[in-house]
């Protein structure tokens, strides 16, 4: 029973991930008709916001320290971070203990900046392009992103720790009488993507401006016709599916190391999503991302794994041939949509 | 249209374009000095296959340093660093065999077929008389078959599975690195000692040869100590999250979690392990504990805080007082601002230890070279006395136990040595079922 609830938890934590991704994919699909095969490195370029911010919080002033030496019995270099010498001590510390929830003030602005650019830079010429184009040049800048930031921050793993007050466990069974630890930050995690998810809804469904996009969405054409510029809300549409991505990525450091190829890891599951949900459908993202990231959980206990073999490695892509193969448009998907 | 080529004619210059071609390779060696890539000139080019790009290029730029360094000091560049201290004194900083060392350089992404492309690169079009480098055991394992078949000489480098010297060696290739055999002769005893010899260890391995062979290796040392093996888990390699593998131990009844992971998986594997509480756990009425057991210096750095007190091993560490480690390190530091990994510590060697046997040989015959090599005994390299084994081209030498600093007082000082276990506790015989069912055959020269 233990082993259950942890992989049902597992697996809310797990698609919180790729709902976020899958919704930043759908949003960016379902208004420009792009399939932007470098949203995973936006998730990978949020996370190294986080990286950059408390790199920056730890520049520090050296000095040495004559009764200390180093791997070459030189005096060692002691660092002092500027933001403990300027704030205080308690004050400076707190800032680098906090820097991963800190980065979301830094993510916003910049993945608002990396999708309006990417947009207008480049996709924007392939709109009327087909797909197949539109993957391979997306495909492109997301090596081409990876490189960049390898070349910033190297190939290895940078270990990220969540807030001190939230890097423990919390006994989740405690109501039910039972002892089940989980890491705090997953839960975190889980509501903070609640949390977005249900604001893009909100701000799809109650400002005029997500029922224009909702309108553009569904009839782009009548749209244009009643004389609104459909096409600028679209691109900062773009701008908000890559902040989506970026908030997911700034949150998931403490769970998963940042390193380069991360969105890559995440895309092609985030693309099964999407696919399983409904091309097009912000709801289906959202579900199919939650199924999928529970199923695969419950995948990997030893128990199922004893009676199929490998299926943690194929769950994931067994449930889309079935859902296609049952619901060809996907859970909620729309009709019309990628069937010319 | 008129046609302007006539078959005749296409074959006339296919034939002549192709004799062309292949005339600078028919110059440059096997037929006139009986093996591949007899150097003729006043150079020697060796070939560095290290992952530039991909998870493991850290591994492999730190590789690529120390073969560097080790051309320079070949080349009588620096400061001579281990040829200072090295037993043999063939080597006198001029080259080798008074031709000068030049190098190419491959990117092997760790990836067999990308790794063994670049090889075969280096052997056919640079001439390169001798591969180094890798930081996987299934491309050590791909390459030294392709240059047993090249007929030129494999120095292995970050390689750690039993098969690279076990069921896949061969006679052209040598391993300096040691082995998952070693690391579970190493560490059992100081398991032992730290946490009793009534443990129950579960294991997540990364599914390949190289999991495999250090799985069966942690788990065959830790059962002899008295350790039961509560569960043996394969985890896809790059998995990222490992939080649903880890979950399960937590109801296994396993109080020791056994993480047969490198790399980029072992920093993440060991972070979420830690995140889990498995630390804080009481399983047993035993205090829960992790062991990794092949460290890197660069993965301790990427794991942080969390490697705090685990145990593991390596093959070298820049910590280690003797001369010949103190000699690298100083020129590996001030050439480089940091201390060397094990990674960079073995492709010297490897690179030094190459030149030194075709030196003793008086040849660059792969042949001549494997002779010198088998059974060869040498010191002063770090490791202390070290046999080259001549019947699996495996090294023995002594092995490092470490524990991750408790207190670290730098950037670099993430492990600390908790052991050095002398040579005769991990040795072992050629036959060993773990290394069963290869055959180093006959060496290669190529021609």
């Amino acid at each position: 029973m233990d082993a259950i609830i942890l992989q049902f938890f597992n697996g809310l934590e797990k698609g919180s991930a790729y709902a976020l991704i899958a919704l930043g994919l759908t949003l960016i699909f379902g208004t420009l008709g792009v399939v932007n095969f470098a949203h995973g490195a936006l998730f990978m370029i949020g996370a190294f916001c986080a990286v950059t911010l408390r790199k920056v919080f730890e520049i520090s002033k050296v000095s040495l320290d004559p009764t200390k030496t180093d791997f070459l019995g030189k005096p060692l270099e002691v660092k002092t971070p500027y933001v403990e010498a300027w704030f205080g001590e308690t004050v400076g510390s707190a800032m680098i203990n906090y820097s991963v929830p800190l980065a979301i003030l830094l993510t916003i602005p910049v993945m608002l900046f990396v999708g309006w650019a990417m947009e207008r830079g480049l996709i924007k010429h392939f709109y009327k392009r087909p797909h197949a184009d539109q993957i391979l040049v997306t495909f492109g800048l997301a090596i081409v992103l990876q490189e960049i930031v390898k070349y910033f921050f190297g190939a290895n793993p940078i270990q990220m720790m969540a807030p001190s007050d939230y890097s423990g466990t919390v006994n989740i069974g405690a109501m039910l009488g039972m002892d089940i630890f989980y890491p705090v930050w997953r839960l975190v995690y889980f509501f903070f993507s609640a949390v977005i998810i249900g604001g893009v809804f909100a701000f799809l469904q109650f400002t005029t401006f997500g029922m224009v996009v909702r309108a553009g969405m569904a009839d782009r054409e009548t749209v244009g016709l009643l004389g609104i510029d459909i096409d600028k809300r679209f691109t900062l549409m773009f701008g908000l599916a890559a902040g989506v991505a970026g908030l997911a990525g700034v949150m998931y450091t403490p769970i998963l190391s940042p390193n380069y190829h991360m969105g890559m890891d995440f895309l092609v599951l985030s693309f099964v999503v999407v696919v399983v949900g409904g091309m097009g459908s912000l709801p289906g993202a959202v579900a199919a991302g939650f199924l999928l990231g529970i199923l695969q959980s419950f995948a990997s206990l030893n128990e199922v794994k004893a009676i199929i073999p490998g299926i943690d490695q194929i769950i994931i892509y067994l449930v889309a041939i079935v859902i296609l193969l049952t619901r060809p448009r996907g859970l909620m998907g729309r009709k019309g949509v990628m069937e010319d | 249209m008129s046609n302007k080529f006539s078959r005749r004619g296409v074959l006339k210059s296919g034939a002549i374009a192709g004799s062309g071609l292949l005339l600078p390779t028919y110059l440059r060696a096997e037929s006139h000095s009986g093996f591949t890539n007899a150097p003729t000139g006043s150079e020697v080019v060796f070939g560095f296959n290290v992952p530039q790009t991909g998870p493991y290029s850290e591994e492999g730029l730190d590789e690529l340093r120390a073969f560097q360094l080790a051309v320079e000091h070949l080349n009588g560049e620096g400061d001579g660093g281990m040829l200072n201290t090295f037993s043999s004194k063939a080597l006198d900083g001029a080259g080798i065999l008074g031709k000068k060392v030049t190098f190419v350089t491959g990117d092997t992404q760790t990836k067999s077929d990308v790794a063994r492309a670049s090889a075969q690169s280096m052997i056919q079009k640079d001439g390169a008389v001798m591969i180094t480098g890798g930081s996987s055991s299934g491309v050590a394992v791909a390459v030294q078959g392709l240059c047993q078949e090249a007929g030129v000489i494999f120095m292995a480098a970050l390689t750690h599975s039993n098969d690279t010297t076990g069921k896949d060696r061969k006679a052209n290739g040598f391993r300096h690195f040691f082995n998952a055999y070693m690391s579970g002769a190493a560490l059992a005893p100081v398991l032992g000692s730290a946490y009793g010899t009534e443990r129950r260890a579960y294991h997540l391995t990364a599914d390949y040869t190289w999991g495999w062979t250090q799985e069966e290796s942690i788990a065959a040392s830790t059962e002899a100590l008295g350790w039961q093996t509560v569960e043996k888990v394969r985890t896809p390699v790059g998995a990222g999250d490992f939080s649903s593998y880890i979950a399960p131990v937590l109801n296994s009844g396993a109080d020791v979690l056994i993480l047969n992971h490198y790399g980029g998986d072992m920093v993440n594997s060991l972070s979420q392990a830690v995140q889990f509480g498995l630390r804080d756990k009481m399983v047993n009425g035993k205090q829960f504990e992790i062991v990794v057991p092949l460290y890197s210096e660069l993965m301790a750095a990427g794991a942080g805080s969390n490697i705090q007190g685990v145990y593991g091993s390596m093959n070298w560490n820049w910590q280690l007082q003797d001369a010949g480690t103190q000699a690298f390190v100083k020129s590996f530091g001030e050439k480089y601002g940091r201390p060397p990994s094990n990674a960079a510590h073995t492709s010297y060697v490897q690179t030094l230890l190459y030149a030194d046997a075709v030196t003793r040989a008086g040849t660059f015959n792969p042949c001549g070279v494997v002779e010198a090599l088998e059974d060869f005994e040498f010191d002063g390299m770090g490791n202390g006395p070290v046999l080259y084994r001549g019947a699996d081209h495996q090294c023995f030498k002594d092995v490092l136990v470490m524990k991750g600093a408790e207190n670290p007082t730098n950037e670099y000082d993430t492990l600390e040595i908790v052991e050095t276990t002398p040579r005769a506790q991990v040795e072992y015989e050629p036959d060993h079922p773990m290394f069963a069912g290869g055959d180093l055959g006959q060496c290669n020269p190529g021609a």
